[in-house]
Parts: C-alpha cells; structure tokens; sequence
C-alpha cells in the first residue's frame, strides 16, 4: 500500500465541511425567510434576492467541496465551454418569450 | 493490458483521465438540466397572471432535503479525505453516512410525491370544487357509474382561482374538513399528479429526473462502499480516485437541488 497523503488533512477538511454546511443552513433559512416576508418588495426582487442566495449555496459546494477553486486549467475550460452554452440557452429562452413564433395562440 | 491513466495524471491534460471523463459529463448534464430549467422559464413567464401555482409544495420538506443533500455532499467529501490519509475505516463510516441521507432523501422525496398524487380536485355538478386529500373510498365507489362516495379532507371552493395561491390569507385562513362527495354529484376529477397542469408537470419531471440521479449515484456509492471496495487491499490509489469522481458526482447532484429547492418551492 502507498503512503497517506500528507497534503491531505481529515481535520481540515472536517472544520472546511462544519463552516460550509453551516453557511448552507443560515443561507437556506434566509431564503425561506424572504420567500415568506411581506415586505411589499416585488416578485421580481424577491426572485432575484433568492436565486442570488441560491449562488452562494453553489459557490460553496462548487468552490470548496468539489475543489474548484483549485482545479487545472483543462477544467477551467470546459467548465467555461459549458457558461457560454448555458448562457445562450436561457438567452434564446428569454429571447424567445418575447417573440413567439407565428401563429402561436396567445390568450 | 492496463488503462493508462488511471492513477497519474496525463502530462497533456494535467489530470487522470476519469477525472476529465467525469467533468465532461457533468457539462452535458448541466445542459441537460438547463434545458428543463429552460423550459420552467418559459412555462412560468407565459403563464397567465395569477394562474401559476403557488405555495403548492411543503417548504419544510423540501429545505429537510436541502439539508440532508448538503450534509451527504459533506460525508463524500470527508469519505474521500479519508481514503487519502489511508483511514479505510473512517471511509467506511462516512460513505455510510452518504448512503443513508440518499436513501433518506429518496424516501422524503417518496412521500412528498404520494402527497401529491392522492391530492384530489374535485369539480361538482353544482360548479363548487372540493379540494383535499383522499382519505376514503367506498367500495361502490365508480365515477362512470355515479356510484357510492369518497371522502376528502381539505375544503370547498367557488371558483379554481381560488387554489392557484396557497399563500394567499384567504386561502391560509380556510377551515380544513372532512368532505364527504357522492359519485353523482362529481362532474370530474383528478389527482394533482404529473397531467394535473403545467406546474404540476414540469415539477414531476424535474425532480424525477433529479430523483433519478440521487438513486444512480446512491447504488454507485453502495457499490463502491461494498464489493467495490475490494480495490482498496490492491489498488488503493485508483480507489480513492474513483470515490472522488463519484464523489464530483454527487455534489453535482446536490448542485441541482440547490436551484431546484427556491425556484420550485420559494418562487
């Protein structure tokens, strides 16, 4: 059997893990928090609050759980491939529900 | 012959090849569920106002999921630190644990989905609707026959504007009742499963297709914690790759519920 990763600490990454899954809980809280607030903020803002909460959650499980902040550079590129494809998805999504195709039944 | 690769990294590409196999396909799902994050978009922005659901799903199961998913996302990572300083023991623990909260949140999942599907609308001859969970049958009960009963517990409405926001005051103040409907007074009726509408569709299909990546990656992670584990008296770096691709697996999946939990129960 080879030798134990020395660079590797069950402890680190013990403490890592209690921080992230603690952030993850107080961001969730806050989430259901303002989805259930009646602070007279718009649906639109209230939208957007939310799913911005819900990219910190991804950037702490992306970022730290899957290593990504430390990855190498092929990663980086694909990972960068798949944002452009992304982007121009929900681009031609929102594109699209303001020019439906002809004869399309609007109520 | 041996597969190259496996445990050093390609000089080419600086990592093994698994790893860039499993991140190529984690790019396609992405894709994969933007496609279906795409169409809620398109869904929800045509629907008419004040006809898209709201407050339909139970927010304290779905963020009692949120945090089994991030807790298992957790016990993976430490499941795969602790084959790397050669604890098999602390591995066998935590992959444990994984497995567990998967099954777990397949079961939360179960039950959320068998609140739905015995959820009934139902429209009557005098144009009311009873809405509410089925609680009885009678044994005569046939809808194209008119005949015997079923009973609901939930609460009647005039119009099925009335169901759309659950958050509503009016509709958080209604009296909860048991309801009791004879069959020839029943002009339709259906359950709120997947043909229900379209909010009710798009959701099914999502979190099944979501729900069929945590049974995927639950059996994986069974198999590499059981028989798999063999490897680990023989190869144990390759081994402990494999937990780690696995392991960018799950937390991919965990990645998905994150969007999933605020668009489909908060918004």
């Amino acid at each position: 059997m080879s030798e134990s990763d020395h660079s590797v600490s069950l402890d680190h990454y013990i403490r890592l893990c209690a921080v992230v899954l603690l952030v993850i809980v107080c961001t969730t809280s806050g989430m259901i928090a303002t989805s259930f607030s009646h602070i007279g903020t718009g649906w639109t803002l209230k939208v957007t609050l939310i799913l911005s909460i819900a990219v910190i959650n991804a950037f702490l499980v992306a970022g730290y759980l899957m290593h990504l902040l430390t990855e190498k550079k092929l990663i980086y590129i694909v990972l960068g491939f798949t944002v452009f494809f992304f982007i121009g998805l929900m681009g031609l999504t929102i594109w699209a529900t303001g020019e439906p195709p002809v004869g399309t039944i609007l109520h | 012959m041996e597969i190259p690769y496996t445990i050093e990294n390609r000089p080419d590409t600086g990592i093994y090849n698994a790893k860039l196999g499993i991140w190529l396909f984690l790019a396609s799902e992405v894709m994969l569920f933007g496609g279906l994050f795409s169409a809620y978009v398109l869904l929800r922005v045509g629907a008419e106002p004040g006809t898209w659901p709201h407050g339909w799903l139970d927010v304290k199961l779905g963020a009692i999921n949120t945090f089994v998913l991030a807790l298992s996302a957790i016990t993976t990572l430490l499941a795969w630190a602790a084959c790397k300083v050669r604890q098999f023991g602390k591995f066998k623990f935590f992959h444990a644990c994984t497995i567990l909260l998967g099954v777990t949140f397949l079961c939360l999942h179960g039950y959320e989905y068998h609140d739905e599907l015995t959820h009934y609308e139902v429209h009557l001859t005098n144009g009311k609707i009873a809405d509410g969970h089925l609680l009885d049958e009678s044994k005569d009960f046939d809808l194209a026959q008119k005949t015997g009963s079923l009973t609901l517990e939930g609460r009647m409405v005039e119009d099925s504007r009335e169901l759309v926001d659950l958050r509503a005051p009016a509709a958080e103040a209604a009296k909860i009742q048991e309801i009791t409907v004879p069959a020839s007074e029943i002009s339709q009726m259906g359950n709120y499963g997947p043909s229900h509408n379209t909010f009710t569709a798009i959701y099914f299909t999502i979190t099944g297709l979501h729900g069929l990546h945590v049974l995927g990656g639950t059996l994986m992670i069974l198999y590499l914690w059981g028989p798999g584990s063999r490897m680990w008296k023989t190869d144990p770096e390759r081994f402990t790759n494999r937990i780690e691709v696995s392991g960018l697996f799950w937390h991919f999946v965990d990645l998905v519920w994150i969007f999933l939990f605020p668009v489909l129960y908060l918004t």
